[in-house]
C-alpha cells in the first residue's frame, strides 16, 4: 500500500511540471484563441476584458478580403511546387551521395548545411543574390546583359518572387529530406540489387523497381514534412520578399507573395485587427490539419500498393 | 550500386562536385562580400575582394553596433537555447518515463493530449499567448514578456509534445526487468529513474537535443513576439532582422552580420556533425 502511494507521488512529481507548462503555453491560449476569433478582441483589452461576442463576423470579413483568398491561393501553389521541387532534388541528391563516388560524405555535409541556418538569415542572403549578385553578372558577363535590367529582376515580378521563394525553400530543406532518403536507400538489402543485376536489370529499372518501392515509407514521411514546412513558411517570406511586390487581384491592389502565415501576422499587427487575425489563424489550422490528414491517407494507400 | 562504365562514374563525380559548389556558393558570396566596402559590394558583388582587411573592419563595426547588440544577442540566444534544452530534456524524459510505466486512465489521457497537440500550429496560439502572458504578469507580478523565464517557459510548452513522444517510444523498448531488479535491490522509485533509466536514454537525449536545439536557435517568430525587437533581450535572428530593417541596403554590414551569425552554428556543426545528422534523421522517422 505504501509502495503504491510512493509510485503515485513520483508519477505526479514527474508529470506535473510539463503538464503545467503545456496547459499554460498551448492549451489555454488555444481555447482562448478559438473564443477570441468570435469576438471583438483587441490587443489593449487585457485577457478578454470588455470584448463582445460577434459570432462569425471575423470569419465572414476574412473571406471577403481578397488579400486573404489570394494568400490561400498562392500558399497552395507554393506548397505544391515546393513539395515537388524539394523531394525531387532531395531524392536526386540522395541517389548521388549513395553511389560510389569519392567525397560523398563531404557532399552530404554540404547539402545539409543550409538546413542549420535559420530561414530568416537564408532569406536575406538570397535577397542579396537576386537583387545584387545576379544583376552584377549581367553587367560583367557578355551575353547576359538582360540580367542587369531592372525589369528582369526576379523579385520584381509576382511570379518571379514566388519562384524565388521556391528556390530558397528547396535549397533550405532539400538537404534534410535527402538525409531521410539516404537512410531509406541504405536500408535496401544489397542482395536485391545483385539479384536484379544478374537478371539483367539496368540502373534505371533497379531504381524504379527496387529502390523506390522499398523507400515508400520514407515518402510518406518526407511528403508530410515538406507539406507542413511549406504551408507554414514564414521566416523566408519575411526576409526575402516581405510579401512584395504589389499586384492586382480581382481589381484590388494587394501584396503578391504574402503567404498565409505572413497574412495572419500582418492582419493582426500591421492592420491592427487582432480578432480577425485570430479568425484567420483558426481557418489556417483547420485547413492545414485537413490537408495533412488527406496527404498521409493517400500516401499510406500508395505505400500498400507498392 | 556499381556503375559499370568508368566515364559514367566520372560524369557523376563532376555532377556531384558541381552541385556541391552550387549549394555552398551563397555562403561563399556572403564571405567575400563581408570583406568589401559598401561601394565594392554594390558595384562588384561577384568579384574577389581587394583587401581582406575590410573583413576585420566590418566585423568590428558589427561587433560594436548598438542596433544588433551582437555580443548580448549571442549571449541571450545561447542562454535561452541552453536553458530551454536543459528543461525540455530533463522534464520530458522523466514525464515520459512516468507515463510509460504507469498504466492508468489519467496517464493515457495525458499522453494522448500531448500527441494530439502536435497538430496545433504556432499561429493559432501566438496572439492569445501574448495577452495571456500579460495577464499572468498583472496577477502574479512575474514578468513573462521580454524576460528569460517567459521565453524558456514558452519553449518548454511548445517543445514538450514532440520530446515526450520521442522519449516515450524509446522507453517502451527498455525491458521492465531492469527496473524490477533495481526495486528488489532496494532502489526507490525516483532513484530507479535517475540511476538506471536516465543513463540508458543517452542516444534519444542526443536526438531530442539536436531537434530542439536547431529549432530554438534559429526560431524567429516566437522570440519576435515574446521578446520584441530592439529590447534588452533579443535572440540572433531577431537582432539580424532588426539590423537589416534599420540599415536597409547596407549590404556590406548586413552580410557581415549574417556571417557572424552563421559562424557559431557552422563551427558547432563541424564538431558535432555525425551526432547532428543521426539525430535529425532519427527524429524525422519517429
Amino acid at each position: 500500500m505504501n509502495k503504491k502511494k510512493e509510485n503515485n507521488a513520483v508519477f505526479w512529481v514527474f508529470v506535473t511540471p510539463v503538464v503545467f507548462a503545456f496547459l499554460l503555453v498551448v492549451i489555454v491560449p488555444f481555447f482562448l484563441g478559438v473564443w477570441y476569433s468570435f469576438t471583438t478582441w483587441t490587443s489593449s483589452a487585457r485577457a478578454g476584458a470588455g470584448t463582445q461576442f460577434v459570432g462569425l463576423t471575423n470569419y465572414f470579413k476574412s473571406f471577403q478580403d481578397v488579400a486573404f483568398s489570394f494568400s490561400f491561393l498562392i500558399t497552395f501553389g507554393y506548397t505544391l511546387v515546393n513539395m515537388v521541387a524539394i523531394n525531387f532534388v532531395a531524392f536526386g541528391l540522395a541517389l548521388l551521395v549513395t553511389s560510389k563516388i569519392k567525397g560523398r560524405n563531404l557532399y552530404r555535409v554540404g547539402f545539409f548545411l543550409p538546413n542549420l541556418i535559420g530561414g530568416l538569415i537564408l532569406g536575406y542572403i538570397w535577397q542579396f543574390i537576386f537583387n545584387n549578385a545576379i544583376p552584377a553578372l549581367g553587367h560583367t558577363v557578355p551575353g547576359l546583359e538582360g540580367l542587369a535590367k531592372p525589369e528582369n529582376l526576379i523579385l520584381a515580378t509576382n511570379t518571379g518572387a514566388l519562384m524565388a521563394l521556391v528556390i530558397v525553400g528547396t535549397w533550405q530543406y532539400a538537404g534534410y529530406i535527402m538525409m531521410i532518403y539516404i537512410a531509406a536507400i541504405e536500408s535496401v538489402p544489397m542482395e536485391l540489387h545483385e539479384a536484379a543485376q544478374i537478371d539483367g536489370a539496368g540502373p534505371w529499372s533497379r531504381m524504379m523497381k527496387i529502390t523506390v518501392p522499398m523507400a515508400a515509407q520514407a515518402f510518406t514521411v518526407t511528403m508530410f514534412l515538406t507539406l507542413v514546412q511549406s504551408f507554414k513558411q514564414f521566416d523566408v517570406n519575411v526576409s526575402l520578399t516581405a510579401g512584395g511586390p504589389s499586384t492586382m487581384f480581382v481589381g484590388k491592389p494587394i501584396l503578391g507573395t504574402e503567404l498565409i502565415a505572413l497574412n495572419i501576422y500582418n492582419t493582426a499587427f500591421v492592420s491592427n485587427n487582432l480578432a480577425q487575425g485570430q479568425a484567420r489563424a483558426v481557418i489556417f489550422f483547420v485547413v492545414l490539419a485537413l490537408v495533412a490528414l488527406i496527404q498521409v491517407y493517400l500516401n499510406k494507400k500508395k505505400e500498400l500498393e507498392l | 550500386m556499381k556503375l559499370a562504365l568508368k566515364p559514367g562514374l566520372l560524369l557523376v563525380e563532376v555532377l556531384a562536385a558541381g552541385l556541391f559548389l552550387l549549394f555552398l556558393s551563397p555562403f561563399f558570396l556572403v564571405l567575400i562580400n563581408s570583406a568589401k566596402t559598401a561601394f565594392e559590394v554594390t558595384n562588384t558583388p561577384m568579384s574577389w575582394p581587394d583587401n581582406w582587411g575590410n573583413l576585420a573592419t566590418n566585423s568590428v563595426s558589427i561587433w560594436t553596433n548598438t542596433t544588433i547588440q551582437y555580443q548580448s544577442s549571442f549571449f541571450s540566444s545561447f542562454l535561452i537555447t541552453v536553458l530551454s534544452l536543459g528543461a525540455l530534456n530533463l522534464l520530458s524524459s522523466q514525464a515520459a518515463w512516468a507515463l510509460v510505466r504507469t498504466k492508468t486512465k489519467t496517464s493515457s489521457f495525458i499522453f494522448f493530449m500531448f500527441v494530439a497537440a502536435m497538430v496545433i500550429p504556432f499561429q493559432i496560439v501566438m496572439f492569445p499567448l501574448l495577452s495571456w502572458f500579460r495577464a499572468i504578469t498583472v496577477f502574479t507580478g512575474l514578468d513573462l514578456l521580454r524576460s528569460y523565464q517567459g521565453i524558456v517557459l514558452a519553449y518548454l510548452g511548445f517543445g514538450v509534445s514532440l520530446s515526450i513522444f520521442m522519449f516515450h517510444g524509446f522507453i517502451k523498448s527498455i525491458p521492465l526487468e531492469l527496473e524490477e531488479a533495481a526495486t528488489i535491490d532496494g532502489c526507490r522509485k525516483h532513484e530507479t529513474f535517475f540511476r538506471i533509466i536516465f543513463p540508458i536514454l543517452k542516444p534519444i537525449h542526443a536526438t531530442v537535443l539536436v531537434l530542439n536545439g536547431i529549432w530554438i536557435w534559429n526560431d524567429y517568430l516566437l522570440p519576435l513576439l515574446v521578446l520584441g525587437k530592439g529590447n534588452d533581450i533579443q535572440t540572433i535572428p531577431v537582432a539580424v532582422s532588426n539590423f537589416a530593417g534599420t540599415f536597409v541596403k547596407q549590404w556590406d554590414l548586413i552580410l557581415t552580420a549574417i556571417l557572424l551569425a552563421m559562424i557559431p552554428v557552422v563551427v558547432f556543426f563541424l564538431f558535432a556533425q555525425r551526432f547532428i545528422v543521426r539525430g535529425m534523421v532519427a527524429g524525422s522517422i519517429k
